[in-house]
């Protein structure tokens, strides 16, 4: 159980049953969809940008517990980031969950993210935590949609 | 159940030694993560027995050579033993002649082999290749990619909300214009055991040839071609305690005789000169290049092996599996249960309320039990049931009253951790 605890965290569980920033958002002026073939999960990413300013960004779509939760927190920390910004999170996430052990990024790099660190035990479910992550890239960027596989 | 109780229950129920059964498989011992392997993910591939794993081994240390063409003593027992494999798939299906055998990589290349071979040569503009809501994407795309290019349509039979085909409708489907009926034996996604005597029937009064799908039948249950009166069966070795990578084509030799052969090189020739090249007769025809013949070896042991074990002890030592693992499902509170068919093979598809399929396998993982999650390369269905994904347990001839147990506490565990 124990094991399980650090993939499951109460973080984690509770951003899954709780999604933060979910539905439509009217204003957006980007949208990207990500889409993980291995398990058929879809989520469709809304961006509002104020010039180089993350305004606001929320999230529609079903998923595992890894991957709501993931994108859940992944609208609370870029929103008011700069696009700039929110790119190196992405990186640090990445490095976080799928990185040389060696270089783990710090708290102070990923903040509450550091709850997905467990994700790193779990190869097979790395996709489910990134799959958001590419999916705003995406959005950021201004392509339509984005594939983990 | 207890350990004791359950015990008694399998022995009274058993018409096979499971428990001495289980030492034929290494696999089976290990451990995964400090617990004792539970596998119940055998639709995706099966485990395979000391006979089949010795078979390859031994024609790698003892017998190694290629087939066909070499006047030396290794070649001739190579030959012999592929040949050998060949009489005893045929003897496997019951087919008529050994020459309606061809080896492929497995079901999926079957399947594209009929579609590029004899639907090519079938197919029209607005002519119908007719299949099921059920089938395994590799009974989907291939027609899909047939129809694209030749201006066919591919039409879909549907299904009842228990995963049951819809044999009215299928019937409805049959036209002036379907060339082919393509359907699976069992389902991947619901284990639903189709009417094929039906469908063939049905088909064929209207003159339309048949392709039955086995990859999730044959290790299930015993399979008579002539029987069923189908026009074409795949399967897969891997999934029938067979090495991966070899699977067979069975077709009616006045069938496989007009097709096309559908890829060139060696050993599907009789003569080629660079004016012309004179195709190898039956089932050469149809296997270009040195085949997989460890593979073909190793099936022809699990052949022997399944056979052995007895096809009907196993059906009927399966449906009992399949019988407890339902009811105790039906016992964890939040599962709902995906594809219900009567007549099923030991497939358990289902869903736990507010817990993703993804999360439920990889908790189940952690006890060491092994399940597949997803939507099992079955779209439709997952569309048709609409769920993104199931978890599946899959069960063969190996699995026990007491792995299904496990199963069960391990889903009141996700359910804990999910509270």
């Amino acid at each position: 159980m124990s094991d399980l605890r650090e993939l499951y965290q109460t973080t984690i569980l509770d951003h899954y049953k709780k999604p933060r920033n979910f539905g439509p958002l009217e204003a957006a002026t980007a949208h990207a969809e990500g889409y993980n073939p291995l398990c058929g999960d879809r989520v469709t990413i809304h961006v509002l940008l104020d010039g180089e300013i993350v305004r606001d960004v929320r999230f529609e779509g079903s998923g595992c517990a890894i991957s709501t939760a993931s994108a859940s927190m992944m609208t609370e920390a870029v929103k008011g980031k700069s696009r700039a910004d929110a790119e190196r999170l992405f990186q640090s996430f990445h490095q976080l969950i799928a990185g040389p052990p060696g270089a783990l990024p710090g708290p102070e790099e990923v903040g509450k993210l550091a709850v997905f660190s467990g994700v790193r035990d779990y190869p097979t479910r790395i996709k489910c935590a990134t799959l958001v992550w590419h999916a705003l890239h995406s959005a950021l960027g201004e392509a339509k949609s984005v594939s983990t596989e | 159940m207890s350990g004791a109780l359950g015990e008694a229950r399998s022995a009274a129920t058993a018409p096979l030694d499971v428990k001495r059964l289980r030492e034929d498989f290494p696999i089976l011992h290990r451990t995964v993560r400090g617990h004792p392997l539970v596998y119940l993910d055998n639709a995706a591939t099966t485990q395979k027995p000391r006979p089949v794993i010795d078979a390859v081994s031994r024609y790698y240390a003892e017998e190694n050579a290629n087939i066909h063409r070499g006047v030396h003593l290794l070649s001739e027992l190579a030959t012999a033993a592929y040949e050998g494999a060949r009489e005893k798939v045929r003897a496997f299906l019951n087919a008529a002649e050994t020459r309606e055998i061809v080896f492929v990589r497995g079901t999926t290349e079957a399947i594209n082999l009929v579609a590029s071979s004899y639907g090519r040569g079938h197919l029209g503009a607005g002519d119908e290749v007719l299949v099921t809501v059920m089938e395994h994407h590799s009974n989907i795309v291939p027609w899909q990619m047939l129809c694209e290019e030749k201006g066919a349509r591919l039409r879909v039979a549907p299904i009842d909300d228990r995963g049951v085909l819809d044999l009215d409708a299928f019937e409805k489907l049959l036209g002036p214009r379907t060339r082919l009926v393509a359907v699976c034996h069992v389902s991947n996604a619901l284990g639903t055991l189709n009417p094929v005597l039906e469908i063939t029937a049905l088909a064929h009064a209207r003159g339309i040839p048949v392709l039955l799908d086995g990859a999730q039948a044959v290790a299930h249950q015993s399979v008579d071609v002539r029987a069923l009166g189908c026009d074409f069966y795949a399967f897969s070795g891997h999934k029938l305690f067979g090495p991966t990578g070899i699977g067979v084509l069975y077709g009616r030799a006045e069938l496989l005789e007009a097709m096309p052969p559908w890829q060139g090189g060696g050993d599907m020739i009789a003569s080629v000169s660079f004016e012309k090249t004179t195709f190898n007769v039956l089932p050469y025809k149809f296997e270009a290049g040195t085949p997989h013949i460890a593979g073909v070896i190793g099936l022809g042991a699990a052949l022997d092996y399944v056979q052995t074990v007895g096809l009907g002890p196993i059906a009927a030592w399966e449906q009992a599996l399949l019988a407890h693992g339902t009811a105790l499902l039906e016992s964890v509170p939040g599962i709902r249960q995906i594809g219900t068919a009567p007549q099923k093979a030991s497939v358990l598809s289902f869903v736990l309320e507010g817990v993703h399929a993804h999360d439920v396998g990889t908790i189940l993982d952690q006890e060491g039990i092994a399940i597949r999650t997803g939507h099992h390369c079955a779209q439709p269905v997952m569309d048709r049931f609409g769920v993104p994904a199931t978890a599946r347990a899959s069960l063969a001839f190996y699995n026990t009253f007491e792995e299904l147990d496990a199963l069960a506490s391990g889903l009141r565990r996700v359910i804990e951790v999910f509270a």
